[in-house]
């Protein structure tokens, strides 16, 4: 069997006192897309952050292409190619459109066919170019949080609720160029609330409950299976979208 | 692209708005450029800190320090080269006070490098620490200044070119103070154009909004903050320096003292904020000014009382940076 591009084992992050993550194991396939469900303040975020290293694990192993990472710093995970999209977006504001993508070009000024590739799915993006982001719209915030991760090629895609806020055509829209990203180059991690989108595009799935994973599968068999989608998910989670 | 004038504009209006007050347009022009003098040597000195802030939220008391050995650097070289300091040559002077600011700009940078490394990177992320330690890095460093170059005050005289005034019928400008106008409008430039024309200008800008987003872009955001530290100090120490040769004395208290007026600078400009904080110091180069000049007796609390106004009218400042 072929080794993952990340795993996971026995993971544990505390902030300050509180002891969020427990021993948390999964993995993600080299092109594959694995969702990451749970009801709110389950670890997903942290999970996601931790990967990053901007929590540092207590405990535990994180592998990414046969790699330790576990300790290593924040910019050193990126340049891996692991690329991250928080759920806060965390674009810069005073920066214009083209400046936040400039910027996450790291190898040089951001490739111009992978900007028409890019322009296709966030129209919003080419209009906008050369406005602050600040004065974005949430949803083109949104667009360009994505954007930036995926200017360049990057080998994995950690992304937290990339749907919210976004129009039903500009979920669409993500769902194509996840799917492209997939099909190509990148394997994907996506945090996600929406089921509707996160059963489109997930290969596995891993459902995290109270800092552990309570779950993890194939997508296909947990979409069909509405007891333990109700058991692990509740209704919290939009079943129904 | 929407840009916020308003607080540009109060230059401009604080200025014409001091014109009747004055009365005599000749002192009016005197007084401006004074203001506008005062204002750019003030920027010269807060624009490394107001970045520092910005970068990695880190609060340090003793940029002071810098200032200080700038002046005493400069001093010590002008010294030196007291003959051509004297003497009546333009090229001369020019020989004398290039290398005495180059001086302190690399002694007061070389400082800095070393401030950061032993005084604020164990202390980052720790407010009140920073405030602690770096406050006792300013009181250790004027002690040593006056180990080095004993506690009496030096005298440092300008050099000949740099004596007297532009004479422009009754207007009489000094001409120090439109080389400090010139030289900070010089900086002030050079910091726009570093800022907003280049990649490291860009990842500077990034960083003080979210540090944090920077490094998650792959960018080693602690080394960008050093390098910062670095030419804010060395910019410290040109302030310093310009400041020695403004007051025409250097005491060991001298950054300390100047260091009030910064920090005022760097909360009326938006803490973060290069232009919030080159417009700050504009406004309190000019205040001071005006004031000094029609109330003497309040000028002192002037500019604290410019600061309360405009964070009444603004609480982050003339210009906010968006942070995470």
């Amino acid at each position: 069997m072929a080794e993952p591009l990340l795993s996971l084992r026995g993971v544990e992050t505390h902030i300050g006192r509180y002891h969020i993550l427990h021993g948390v194991e999964f993995d993600v396939a080299e092109g594959g897309l694995t969702m990451l469900l749970g009801r709110n303040g389950a670890g997903k975020t942290t999970t996601l952050r931790t990967i990053m290293g901007l929590w540092r694990a207590a405990a535990g192993e994180i592998r990414f292409a046969g790699r330790d990472i576990t300790h290593l710093a924040t910019p050193d995970i990126a340049r891996l190619g692991i690329a991250y999209v928080p759920e806060s977006m965390a674009i810069f504001a005073d920066l214009t459109v083209q400046e936040n993508l400039v910027l996450a070009a790291r190898s040089g000024p951001p490739d111009a066919k992978r900007l028409d590739w890019i322009f296709a799915r966030f129209e919003a993006l080419k209009r906008f170019w050369n406005l602050p982001a600040g004065l974005l719209s949430g949803g083109q915030k949104q667009m360009l949080a994505v954007a930036r991760a995926i200017i360049e090629p990057r080998r994995l895609l950690l992304i937290d609720e990339p749907t919210k806020g976004l129009a039903p055509a500009i979920i669409a829209n993500m769902i194509d160029a996840f799917r492209e990203l997939k099909d190509g180059e990148a394997s994907l991690l996506v945090v996600e609330q929406n089921f509707a989108f996160a059963r489109q595009l997930g290969d596995t799935v891993a459902v995290m409950d109270d800092g552990r994973v309570a779950h993890r599968g194939d997508m296909a068999a947990f979409a069909a299976d509405q007891a333990l989608q109700q058991h692990l998910l509740g209704l919290g989670m939009d079943t129904h979208q | 692209m929407k840009r916020d004038w308003i607080p540009l504009l109060l230059i401009p209006l604080l200025a014409v708005a001091a014109l009747p007050l004055v009365g005599s347009p000749s002192s009016w022009v005197t007084l401006t450029v004074a203001g506008l003098a005062m204002g750019l040597m003030v920027f010269i000195m807060a624009s490394g800190l107001t970045l520092t802030f910005g970068l990695m939220d880190v609060l340090n008391f003793g940029h002071g320090a810098f200032i200080a050995v700038g002046a005493f650097v400069a001093a010590s070289v002008m010294l030196a080269l007291a003959p051509w300091v004297t003497v009546d040559s333009l090229w001369l002077n020019l020989a004398a006070i290039v290398p005495a600011v180059l001086a302190a700009m690399v002694v007061s940078g070389v400082l800095g490098l070393g401030f950061e490394r032993v005084i604020v990177r164990p202390v980052y992320g720790q407010h009140l620490k920073q405030i602690l330690v770096t406050t006792g890095g300013l009181i250790v460093a004027e002690q040593l200044l006056k180990v080095i170059w004993g506690p009496d005050q030096i005298t440092l005289s300008r050099p000949t070119a740099l004596r007297g005034a532009f004479l422009l019928g009754d207007i009489a400008v000094e001409k120090y103070r439109v080389l400090a106008v010139v030289v900070g409008l010089a900086v002030f430039a050079a910091l726009a154009v570093t800022l907003n024309r280049t990649r490291i200008g860009l990842l500077i800008r990034a960083g003080v909004e979210n540090g944090e987003m920077v490094e998650a872009l792959g960018y080693r955001i602690r080394r960008l903050f050093v390098g910062v530290f670095v030419v804010g100090s060395a910019l410290a120490g040109l302030g310093g320096a310009m400041w020695g040769l403004y007051q025409e004395t250097v005491t060991a208290a001298i950054g300390a003292q100047v260091a009030v007026l910064v920090f005022i600078v760097i909360i009326i400009g938006g803490l973060g904020s290069v232009g919030g904080c080159f417009v700050g110091a504009l406004l309190v180069g000019l205040t001071a000014n005006y004031i000094g000049f029609l109330a003497p007796k309040v000028a002192l609390g002037s500019n604290i009382l410019l600061m309360a106004l405009i964070l009444l009218w603004r609480p982050q400042g003339l210009y906010p940076v968006a942070k995470r």
